[in-house]
């Protein structure tokens, strides 16, 4: 039996999956919202100090990547770590990290003045992606298809947005086949796969895409590997898309989420996704329990 | 099944009966999203807006 921590703001059916799975195979858990939590440096808030692994379910990514750090801080261990929330929350880190690692990713180019992005703008031609560095859902995503509409985009982000808006992530546009493909790794194993489609550019879930179950092929499953061993591993939803619609496509990993939601892909596929969570989750801690208790070797 | 009431237009509003405080639910009448924050008794109150580092 584990304790196990979860920080949330919010339960949504995702972390509903997880608390009922968590409970009825005996786990207590202690849920904290961290809207009314407080971290100082010293010591936990309660109900996390005696937890054997905390879950970061928190719905903001600022309060992800602080609260997984003051986990780390008092040395609990945490899913996801703080390193791979700080990555997966930005998607300047994230691009940086899959092209250090060899994973294929959409071209991109970071500029910092409205001059500046729309000299990357027309260098990528049209049409082209503008994203917010930090951002889900498929919020504030410009396809970007004219001169002017750059301008009129790039003049709105300055001028209306805080700072970090003008961090101005251009990237290219990829002719996906209607679709991108959702996969759920643990530790980077792929548990279950799922495409998302839309008459739209935007295939999110949240967006309102129709989901259907997916079958990896191995150059999918091993991309998905290398995108989640890049970001520092853990539960992580990759997300890839086809280039072009032949029976043997390319990829391209274009984004990582390390608090992934996985209620449409548990409804579009066979696998219990929340059980496949906890069954890693149970061999992960019990396997580092086990390895921190081994007697040290000793000296003849 | 507990009921609670919509803080918007006080219409009742049905809770499964494993619903858990931090649970987010529509009220049927008034479309109003609401947020489970107590279970014993359900209570409700007007779920926080969308921000904008929302997401996964």
């Amino acid at each position: 039996m584990m304790d196990v921590g979860l920080l949330y703001s919010r339960i949504r059916p995702d972390e509903k999956l997880l608390l009922t799975e968590l409970r009825e195979r005996g786990h207590e858990v202690h849920k904290v919202d961290v809207r009314e939590a407080t971290f100082g440096l010293d010591a936990p808030p309660e109900p996390l100090a005696e937890c054997d692994v905390v879950l970061d379910r928190c719905l903001a990514t600022s309060r992800s990547k602080y609260a997984s750090r003051f986990v780390e801080h008092y040395d609990l261990p945490v899913v996801n770590s703080p390193e791979t929330a700080k990555v997966c929350s930005d998607k300047i880190e994230t691009t940086l990290a899959l092209d250090e690692a060899g994973v294929p990713t959409p071209e991109t180019t970071v500029a910092f003045t409205r001059d500046s992005a729309l000299e990357a703008i027309e260098s990528f031609g049209y049409p082209c992606v503008l994203k917010p560095v930090v951002g889900s859902w498929g919020r504030l995503m410009a396809k970007l298809e004219s001169r002017s509409a750059a301008e009129a985009v790039l003049e709105h982000k300055e001028t209306l947005g805080h700072y970090e808006h003008s961090v101005f992530y251009i990237q290219q546009f990829v002719e996906k086949p209607g679709r991108d493909v959702r996969v759920v790794t643990l530790d980077g194993e792929p548990l279950a796969a799922m495409s998302r489609s839309s008459d739209h550019w935007l295939t999110n879930a949240a967006t309102g895409a129709e989901t259907a179950a997916f079958d990896l092929d191995d150059e999918a499953a091993q991309l998905a590997r290398q995108a989640s061993a890049a970001v520092g591993g853990g539960l992580l939803g990759v997300d890839l898309m086809e280039l072009g619609d032949g029976a043997d496509p390319d990829y391209t990993v274009h984004e990582v989420n390390h608090t992934v939601e996985f209620k449409a892909l548990n409804a579009a596929v066979d696998v219990d996704v929340a059980a496949g969570i906890i069954d890693w989750l149970e061999a992960k801690f019990a396997a580092e329990d086990d390895a921190a208790t081994a007697a040290p070797e000793v000296e003849p | 099944m507990s009921d609670a009431n919509c803080v918007t237009c006080g219409g009742d509003v049905a809770l499964p009966g494993d619903v858990e405080v931090g649970e987010i639910v529509d009220c049927g009448g008034c479309g109003t999203e609401l947020e489970v924050v107590g279970v014993d008794p359900a209570e409700l109150a007007a779920a926080p807006d969308l921000a904008e580092d929302w997401g996964e």
